[in-house]
């Protein structure tokens, strides 16, 4: 592996973590406030939508974010009015948002456009296009023989979409909000002790609602740039899942601005590798090794404790055994070679696996055998004034 | 009267999300250029106008069935198990597997051992989920969604290389061999003379989920067990403090839930015209659940009612698609609005009619 494609490497990574990034980001002004939201994914979907379409009908890529940033902040709303004002389950309430975001984008993108639930295809004027920065090389045979300080800078540094500049500017600009200004301070406190915030006289309601508009602003934006800048326009369900594995990340970086940043690059790496490396291979060797070194920690955890975690972790361990054995047994028999010598056949790793990762990841963080992930304490209870 | 009558809080209050829902629907008809009363006869006809619609309606409520059952015995331990889809997934797999590799002489052996393989591989999918939830605290619901998405990876890896019969374009498992094939309800009814439900694919599952609602009613409201899962969904310090084992029952109640959403295998794997699994074969089931559950107020006789609703809108919704240019996803915005009406906005639903209730209670009683 070349330096370029290491570098290319990193700008997909940067690409595909945006959106993730501005998810994310918005997941953590609403949970830090105590409203759990798991209606990220319908919020940037809507948006998505709204934003190509009205693009697209007004020719301008601004108003169209414009847009796209007014229907994720209306849903946002109704989250809050949900959640908030009515003290109804949060969690359910997202799951209402995401689908009625999932089913009425289609109806109305076939309504209004009538080309099978997706907006028409944005002209070149009508999305966010790259900024190239002054002294950029924009061709590919260019960088490609560019020196190694010119190839970062062509091809990491510049040639991103406005909205790529200004997401990374959002993690500094979070942070301060969060740990600098009054209002954060507030902010963190109601996701913590709402009470002591009310005993303090400042409006609990206000708080989250002002916390729930702007998860709603960063939704939209996160909407618009996979629509306008990404792709020419809207496709039926075109977040796919970025709004999980942003609330994913949220965890992992246990609710803090900059761990954001890092877990959304992480994500993003995976999909870059995903997407550049279709086929990677692994020694039969290394499989076993990697499966049956967990089977055995996972075991070796669990004897100590009680038989509930025996009888599940064993019972994962036995899966993972059996999962190692039977595809070094199958290579064997497939390529007709004895059992040592498939030890160091090559395998192709199922690329479902590969995209599972973000997904398996997340799970481990949760289990908390990696640095606990505590949430803010608050979180997912409305708050009930005491009489 | 200081509180509304039961019959209020079970009926009215549904009734009366159901229709704030409708009313919304007809405005997103309205949007689109549609006349709601004309798609709702279309919608009405393509549910239960022929002997094919009715059976298909049929078919997609026995589906619903298994997962409303599933997400309402979690919901009772305060549980949302919102990974039902890809719990039904992995039961197919289990079903699956279990027809493929085991000739079976009969279908009724079939279906005893596909309907316990999907049980248990669908147990088994939200096992890790149910375990971290009770041992490590991790967030059910985070953990399930994680799992649908993997559950999706590893079914499209088993139909697309190891389950793929050769020369098979499709993704998508072999036929199932004939001797396992269950028989529909049109065969049972064919041996009465009656074409009752044409070539719908409704099948004898359909009884199997009611015998389901039964063993759930019982084991909810008349077993120990059921008593255990109620008390530490309506207070965990309590349930701890009699001694009930919040862990074990996290676990059992998530295991149940588990198994119930992957034996709707057996309807949509086995009991299908051609019987095979197919890469989509959930189809948003597991997550119709969540509102046959919430509107069905969590009891097996709400959850049949509102899975005959909810088949109903699924097939009149599939035809209406196929008269008219409106898409099929119509269904998953009515999906939302229920969900929304009866399970975040359910206060505000009730608040109102529980008013009423308590001022026309009082004047009466100031009457006389």
């Amino acid at each position: 592996m070349d330096f370029f494609t290491i570098v290319q490497l990193g700008d997909a990574s940067v690409r595909m973590a945006i959106p993730l990034l501005l998810a994310c980001l918005a997941g953590l002004f609403s949970e830090r406030a105590g409203i759990f939201d798991i209606g990220l994914e319908g919020k940037m979907l809507a948006a998505a939508f709204v934003s190509a379409a009205v693009s697209y009908t007004s020719g301008s890529v601004w108003v169209g974010l414009l847009a796209g940033i007014g229907i994720s902040v209306v849903l946002a709303i109704i989250h809050g009015i949900a959640s908030i004002t009515f003290k109804g389950n949060q969690l359910i309430s997202g799951v209402a948002i995401n689908f009625f975001a999932a089913g009425l984008t289609v109806v109305i993108a076939q309504g209004w456009f009538a080309q099978g639930g997706r907006t028409p295809s944005l002209p070149q004027d009508a999305r966010f296009n790259g900024l190239d920065f002054p002294g950029a090389l924009s061709r590919m045979r260019d960088k490609m023989q560019a020196s190694p300080g010119m190839q970062f800078y062509s091809e990491f540094v510049s040639g991103h979409s406005i909205l790529v500049y200004l997401g990374l500017l959002a993690v500094p600009l979070s942070w301060w909000i969060l740990y600098r200004t009054r209002f954060g301070l507030r902010l963190r406190a109601v996701g913590e002790a709402p009470e002591a915030v009310d005993t303090a006289g400042i409006s609990v309601v206000r708080l989250r609602f002002s916390a729930v508009i702007i998860c709603g602003i960063l939704c939209g934006i996160a909407g618009a740039y996979l629509s306008t800048a990404v792709q020419a326009g809207f496709t039926k369900d075109m977040t796919a899942n970025r709004g999980f594995i942003a609330l994913a990340a949220l965890i992992f970086a246990k609710w803090r601005p900059w761990y954001a940043l890092g877990a959304c690059l992480l994500f993003g790496l995976f999909f870059a590798i995903d997407i550049r490396f279709s086929n990677i291979q692994l020694q039969i060797i290394w499989i076993m090794v990697l499966l049956l070194g967990c089977a055995a920690a996972l075991t070796i955890y669990a004897v100590r404790r009680e038989k509930i975690d025996v009888i599940v972790l064993g019972g994962l361990s036995a899966v993972l055994a059996a999962v190692a054995f039977t595809a070094w047994f199958a290579t064997a028999s497939a390529d007709g070679i004895s059992i040592f010598a498939a030890l160091w056949e090559t395998v192709k790793v199922p690329s479902q696996l590969i995209q599972s990762l973000p997904y398996l990841f997340v799970v481990i963080v949760l289990a908390g055998f990696v640095g606990k992930a505590i949430p803010p304490r608050a979180g997912g209870q409305p708050y009930v004034k005491e009489r | 009267m200081d509180k509304m009558p039961k019959w209020a809080d079970v009926a009215l209050v549904p009734v009366v999300s159901l229709i704030i829902a409708a009313l919304i629907s007809a405005i997103v008809f309205v949007a689109v250029g549609q006349n709601p009363w004309e798609a709702l006869k279309l919608m009405a006809y393509g549910a239960v106008g022929t002997s094919d619609f009715l059976g298909y309606t049929l078919f997609y409520a026995t589906n619903f069935i298994f997962t409303g059952l599933a997400v309402a015995v979690a919901f009772h331990a305060s549980l949302f198990n919102i990974g039902g889809e890809g719990q039904v997934l992995l039961g197919g797999l289990g079903a699956a597997i279990v027809v493929l590799f085991v000739p079976w002489p009969h279908w009724t052996l079939a279906l005893i051992a596909g309907a316990t393989a999907a049980a248990v591989f669908g147990a088994l999918w939200v096992a890790i989920p149910a375990y971290l939830q009770a041992r490590r605290g991790s967030h059910i619901v985070i953990t399930t969604i994680m799992f649908n998405f993997m559950a999706s990876g590893v079914l499209i890896y088993m139909l697309s290389g190891p389950l793929k019969p050769d020369g098979n374009m499709q993704i998508a498992t072999a036929i199932f061999p004939e001797a396992s094939h269950l028989p529909s309800l049109n065969d049972i009814a064919g041996l009465f003379g009656s074409d009752l439900f044409g070539r719908s694919p409704v099948n004898i599952s359909i009884l199997i989920a009611l015998l389901a609602c039964v063993a759930v009613w019982a084991l909810i409201w008349h077993t120990r067990l059921g008593y255990q899962i109620r008390a530490l969904g309506r207070s965990e310090s309590a349930a701890k403090y009699a001694g009930i084992s919040a862990v074990n029952i996290t676990m059992i109640a998530l295991l149940i839930s588990g198994g119930l959403a992957g034996m709707m295998a057996v309807n949509n794997t086995m009991g299908i015209n051609t019987p095979q699994l197919v890469d989509n074969a959930a189809g948003g089931a597991g997550f119709i659940g969540i509102a046959v559950a919430l509107m069905g107020r969590n009891h097996p006789v709400g959850i049949i009612i509102a899975a005959l609703l909810f088949g109903a809108l699924y097939q009149g919704g599939a035809e209406l698609s196929a008269a008219t240019s409106i898409p099929v996803q119509i269904v998953v915005v009515i999906q939302a609005l229920v969900i929304m009406f009866t399970g975040a906005l359910d206060e505000m639903v009730r608040a109102p009619i529980e008013k009423l209730f308590i001022r026309f209670g009082r004047s009466r009683v100031a009457g006389e």
